[in-house]
C-alpha cells in the first residue's frame, strides 16, 4: 500500500483572482512583503497497490482524468509505502 | 414530428423544473426528467443538462457530474449528432466531458453574480439561433460564480474560424467589450457550440425568462428554435 500526495496547481499564465484576493487580507494584515500568492489544492489518499509502479499509473489517471483538469492545472504528487 | 425533451437531474440540480416547465408548459412538448444513475435517455430527442451545484461543486464545477451513467449516454448520444443544451452548470459539465472544448475559472472579480444580461447572438446559423429575428440582442439572466470561460489562444482561433462563437455578452445595442463582460470571460463568450453543430453551452438561464408571466420572454426564442430547427440539422 502507498500513501499519496498530490499538489495541484493553476497554470502561471493563468490568472488567480483567489490568490489575488487573499492577498489583499495579508496587506490589510500589514504584509507588505507578500507577492504572488497561488491558491492550489492539496489531495492525499491511499493506492493499494503493490509495487510502486502500478501505483504511480493509478494515481496519474486519477490525476489527468478526474483530479486536475488538464487545461488549467500541473499536478505533482509523492508516493511513500505504508 | 414532436420532439421529446429529457431533463437531467444531478444531485444539486436545481433549474430542472425550470427547464422542465418550460417545455412542458409554455411549448407543450413531451418532458422526462433523466436520473443521474440511470443509462436510458428515454427517446429523448433533444436534452437539457441544467444549471445547479451538482455534486456540490466539488473539486470543480461539473468534474464529477460528467462520470455520472446517465453522461455516458449522453455523451454517446451526442457524438451521434443528438441535440444537447447545457445551461450554467450544464455548460461546465459539457466542458468537463469534453463535448465542448475549454474551461471555467471563477469570475474575475470573486463575486456570485445574478443579474439580467445582454446577449449578442454571434452566429445565425445554427440549430440554436436560426429563428431568432436578425440583430436581436436578447435579455437573459446570468446566475454563477464560475462563469469565466477560458481556453487556450489556438482553441480560441479555431472557436472564431468554425463560427463555434453563439453568444457574446454585450450592451443592449450589441456593443461586444469589456465594459459588458460581466465575469472575465474570454471573447466576452456566453455561450459556444462544437464544431458538429449539435451541443450548445452557454452560461445565462433562457428557461428562466421563456414565460411572459416573469416579463421577459427572450429565452423563448431559442427554445423554439431548436424545436424547429433540430429535424432539419440531425
Amino acid at each position: 500500500m502507498f500513501k499519496a500526495t498530490v499538489i495541484i496547481r493553476r497554470r502561471p499564465s493563468i490568472l488567480d483572482p483567489q490568490g489575488v484576493a487573499v492577498e489583499k487580507g495579508a496587506s490589510l494584515l500589514g504584509l507588505s512583503n507578500v507577492k504572488e500568492t497561488r491558491i492550489g489544492k492539496f489531495i492525499e489518499f491511499v493506492v493499494d497497490a503493490n509495487d510502486k509502479s502500478a501505483a504511480e499509473k493509478e494515481v496519474n489517471e486519477y490525476c489527468n482524468k478526474l483530479l486536475a483538469n488538464p487545461i488549467m492545472e500541473d499536478y505533482e504528487f509523492k508516493l511513500e509505502k505504508i | 414530428m414532436k420532439p421529446n425533451f429529457g431533463v437531467v437531474v444531478f444531485p444539486g440540480s436545481n433549474c430542472d423544473y425550470d427547464a422542465y416547465y418550460v417545455i412542458k408548459k409554455i411549448f407543450g412538448f413531451e418532458v422526462n426528467f433523466l436520473w443521474h444513475k440511470d443509462k436510458d435517455l428515454q427517446k429523448s430527442d433533444i436534452i437539457i443538462l441544467p444549471g445547479g451545484f451538482s455534486y456540490g461543486d466539488y473539486l470543480r464545477t461539473g468534474s464529477i457530474a460528467r462520470f455520472s451513467p446517465i453522461m455516458q449516454s449522453v455523451i454517446e448520444f451526442a457524438q451521434r449528432g443528438g441535440i444537447v443544451i447545457g445551461i450554467c452548470n450544464g455548460f461546465q459539465i459539457l466542458l468537463e466531458a469534453g463535448l465542448l472544448p475549454g474551461v471555467m475559472l471563477k469570475n474575475k472579480s470573486l463575486q456570485f453574480i445574478c443579474k439580467d444580461v445582454y446577449l449578442s447572438v454571434a452566429n445565425s446559423e445554427t440549430v440554436f439561433t436560426k429563428d431568432i429575428p436578425t440583430g436581436k440582442i436578447l435579455k437573459v439572466p446570468v446566475a454563477h460564480g464560475d462563469g469565466n470561460y477560458f481556453t487556450d489562444e489556438n482553441t480560441l482561433k479555431e472557436l472564431v474560424v468554425n463560427k463555434q462563437i453563439i453568444f457574446q455578452y454585450s450592451s443592449k445595442d450589441g456593443e461586444v467589450t469589456e465594459k459588458f463582460n460581466p465575469n472575465g470571460s474570454a471573447m466576452n463568450i456566453a455561450g459556444i457550440m462544437n464544431k458538429e453543430g449539435n451541443v450548445l453551452g452557454m452560461m445565462p438561464h433562457p428557461e428562466r425568462c421563456s414565460d411572459s408571466v416573469l416579463g421577459k420572454t427572450d429565452g423563448a426564442l431559442i427554445f423554439n428554435s431548436v424545436i424547429n430547427n433540430f429535424l432539419i440539422e440531425v
